[in-house]
């Protein structure tokens, strides 16, 4: 087994680091100060990969673990940056029994990323989201704002085709 | 103390005012069965196995039947508790299908089969379809990665008992529960390798573990082998503490010295030599005491803390990087044997040490991080080749068809065989430092001791401290066992809230007697047996019954300096018998 650490390489400033750091500070000696703590490093460095979790482990003095605990937990939590562009495939259940399963599996393996990932240039992010309103159009997926329905797989290539910018 | 009338299946019973339904069930003598459930551990509710009926007063009428979870549920005055219901036992055998639909159930194949808390419960809740719900089937590949031990989650159940044990208990929680709902696993940070964080090796997440999912390492095929290979002198030794849990393995209650059983078993295996590691703590005494005189006289780093835990030592290591200075140089006793046995041994016998093989038998997981530690190979091959479990001697002794409860008793083999008091109570927490005491006293003030018994250290308490007066100068010290405990005493030794000059630190709770590597004991009895405290005093009541009881009053010890070591403290002792930390850090 190897560690799941995300593939883009961390890019935090001091900037951030003394900002989070701050944040810790003024919940030190609250209790159940780790939910409000995540949150507030999230907005700061937009997800949590493991240097600002260690950041955070060592700081409050709270084994890594239980932090990671935390955050695969809370599907507010994010392992990974939000790409430039978020794929996001309704998995609802019109979507899903017109094959949008199939959908979000074909584009997983051509970004080669799981749910929640990004890829390595930092351009696609992809999540599955459940019914977004457009269930005559099922499946649908969005790109950031455009929004995509009537999918078949072979549609995918020409969809990212579009953002190779 | 208040107390509350209730009803338990009709009968009228009384219990403190405060007490959960476990517990008042438990005093009345009515035993619910638990899972997840271990006192002052992990009480979470989680598992549901010990669901009961309870109906609780409404003014004067009684309220509607509900199901609780006894252990987390406190009783209320005038409560009717129903623990054997159709509706609870058919609940608790449903609750156990469920667990069963996603388990991976290689029961015949399973280290546990036999001594299973989930098998057990099966059994008794007359579990009689394995697969009524058999649904997706989550996988996980093996953590094989740690020296001592595998984590295999397809056997897991989720109960929480290693995370709390790890982060309570021990004060480290390198395991934890990721994910959620179907896809929770209990693993490490990021998915990472246990052998890549600062888990210490500890064990104690294995001996909490109800079923398979967490096992120690197996060399016992390696061990048949080497006995089974003609070339080879193959050298055993035993820890104090297995002889005093041995015997639970084949039926003994706890508590029982099967030291002579145990002696006698080991030949029948086929081992060449049989011998104690209570030798190499008579050894560790006389280096230990010395260094520890020798900080005292010369202005050396103080408090002098005792370096015979491994997992204590890692976790040193880990958590207190710069306390490595504090800690004794000297090895531990197994590795002290194990040094001696292919040095001096070796050269006595006339066989080259690549050609001997030691085996030590230990009632700790830890060990086999320890074998493999650097500077750890006095005569240019590891001091100590395979280090095991008294759970895998135990699984020895059965394989080699030895009917265990038949042995007569034993002695063990000359001359690394002979050992003292002192050596034998090493195994409980309190044991190293009161072995040192009554060495390191009659070297100070050159005087007998008048008794050698020095209660103040002794008991299964976390956390120690004693003052004592020799030779004009008081000596503080402390002794501690469990991890967490460790933490506290040393931040305030850090913060020099704290001033003992040696400190006794062993990393289980109790020390080795409740070592990660005994036999493991289920649940409903650790909840209500103190485990390590009548193994314990297997070992204090060896030591008082000892015609010897110092470690330099020990025959073999004394020749063995003679002919080899010189004195404690030699520049030969110190190649042969001392070794060298690591400071490892968190997170690097």
């Amino acid at each position: 087994m190897a560690a799941k650490t995300c593939s883009i390489p961390f890019t935090g400033t001091a900037e951030q680091e003394a900002k989070l750091k701050e944040v810790i500070a003024s919940h030190k000696g609250d209790k159940g100060a780790l939910m409000p703590v995540l949150q507030q490093a999230q907005e700061i460095y937009g997800y949590l990969p493991i240097e600002v979790q260690t950041i955070i482990a060592t700081e409050m003095d709270i084994p890594l673990e239980k932090i990671y605990g935390v955050v695969t937990f809370y599907s507010q939590f994010s392992l990974n940056p939000k790409g430039k562009y978020t794929i996001s495939v309704c998995l609802g259940t019109a979507c899903y029994v017109k094959g949008s399963g199939d959908i979000f599996d074909e584009l997983s393996a051509k970004l080669g990323i799981s749910g929640g990932e990004t890829t390595p240039d930092g351009k696609f992010s992809l999540v599955d989201c459940r019914c977004i309103g457009a269930c005559g159009l099922a499946p649908v997926l969005t790109v950031n704002d455009d929004v995509y329905g009537r999918l078949t797989v072979d549609d995918l290539d020409g969809i990212l085709e579009k953002y190779q910018d | 103390m208040d107390m509350v009338n209730i009803k338990i299946n009709g009968m009228d019973y009384e219990a403190p005012k405060g007490t959960t339904v476990l517990e008042a069930a438990r005093l009345a003598n009515v035993e619910i069965p638990t899972l997840c459930f271990l006192k002052d551990i992990n009480e979470i509710g989680a598992c549901r196995i010990c669901i009961v009926e309870v109906s609780e007063k409404r003014g004067e009428a009684m309220g509607p039947k509900r199901m609780i979870a006894s252990c987390v549920y406190p009783i209320s005055e005038g409560m009717h508790i129903y623990t054997n219901t159709p509706k609870v036992i058919e609940s608790r055998k449903k609750t156990l299908e469920l667990i069963l639909s996603n388990h991976d159930r290689k029961c015949l194949s399973c280290v546990r089969s036999g001594n299973c808390e989930l098998q057990k419960l099966c059994k008794d809740m007359g579990v009689d379809v394995e697969s009524r719900y058999d649904g997706e089937k989550t996988s996980f590949e093996l953590d094989t990665s740690a020296a001592h031990m595998v984590r295999d989650n397809n056997k897991c159940i989720l109960c929480r008992r290693c995370v709390a044990v790890c982060s309570k208990v021990q004060g480290i929680g390198v395991i934890g529960a990721n994910e959620r709902g179907f896809k929770t696993n209990i693993a490490c940070a990021f998915e990472d390798d246990l052998a890549n964080t600062s888990c210490v090796s500890c064990g104690q997440c294995i001996a909490v573990c109800p079923v398979g999912a967490l096992y120690e390492k197996d060399s016992t095929d390696e061990i048949f082998n080497a006995i089974a290979d003609e070339s080879k002198t193959v050298v055993v030794q035993t820890a104090p503490a297995v002889r005093a849990a041995l015997g639970e393995a084949f039926g003994y209650p706890i508590g029982t010295d099967v030291e002579g059983k145990m002696a006698a078993a080991l030949r029948r295996i086929g081992f060449d030599k049989v011998f104690d590691t209570d030798f190499g703590a008579d050894l560790t005494i006389m280096e230990e005491a010395h260094e520890f005189l020798d900080r005292v006289k010369n202005g050396g780093k103080l408090p002098m803390i005792t370096s015979c835990s491994p997992g204590w030592i890692k976790y040193c290591e880990h958590y207190f990087p710069d306390m490595t200075e504090n800690l004794s140089t000297c090895k531990s006793p197994m590795q002290m044997f194990g040094a001696t046995v292919k040095t001096y041994y070796a050269e006595k016998i006339g066989v080259k040490p690549e050609d001997i093989v030691v085996v030590a038998v230990m009632p700790c997981t830890a060990k086999k991080f320890e074998i493999g530690r650097d500077d750890q190979n006095a005569a240019g091959v590891a001091d100590v080749d395979y280090s095991i479990t008294t759970r895998e001697l135990a699984r020895m002794i059965e394989r080699s068809g030895i009917k265990f409860n038949e042995l007569p008793d034993e002695k063990f083999d000359d001359p690394l065989g002979i050992s003292t008091g002192a050596g034998v109570i090493f195994g409980a927490t309190g044991g190293v430092m009161e072995a040192a005491l009554r060495t390191a006293v009659e070297t100070l003030t050159g005087e007998e001791l008048k008794s050698v018994e020095f209660s103040e250290v002794r008991g299964t308490d976390g956390i120690k401290e004693a003052s004592y007066d020799v030779a004009g100068m008081t000596v503080k010290v402390a002794v501690v066992s469990g991890l967490a405990n460790a933490r506290e005493v040393l931040k305030k030794v850090e913060s020099g809230e704290a001033d003992y000059q040696f400190i006794e630190i062993m990393g289980c709770p109790g020390g080795c007697v409740n070592g990660g590597g005994q036999p493991q004991q289920p649940g409903w009895v650790r909840n209500t047996v103190d485990i390590k405290a009548l193994r314990a005093k297997v070992l204090y009541d060896i030591d008082s019954d000892m015609p010897i009881r110092k470690s330099h009053e020990n025959p073999a010890i004394k020749k063995v300096y003679e002919e080899y070591f010189g004195e404690p403290g030699s520049e030969k002792a110190h190649h042969i018998l001392h070794t060298s930390y690591v400071k490892r850090g968190l997170y690097n």
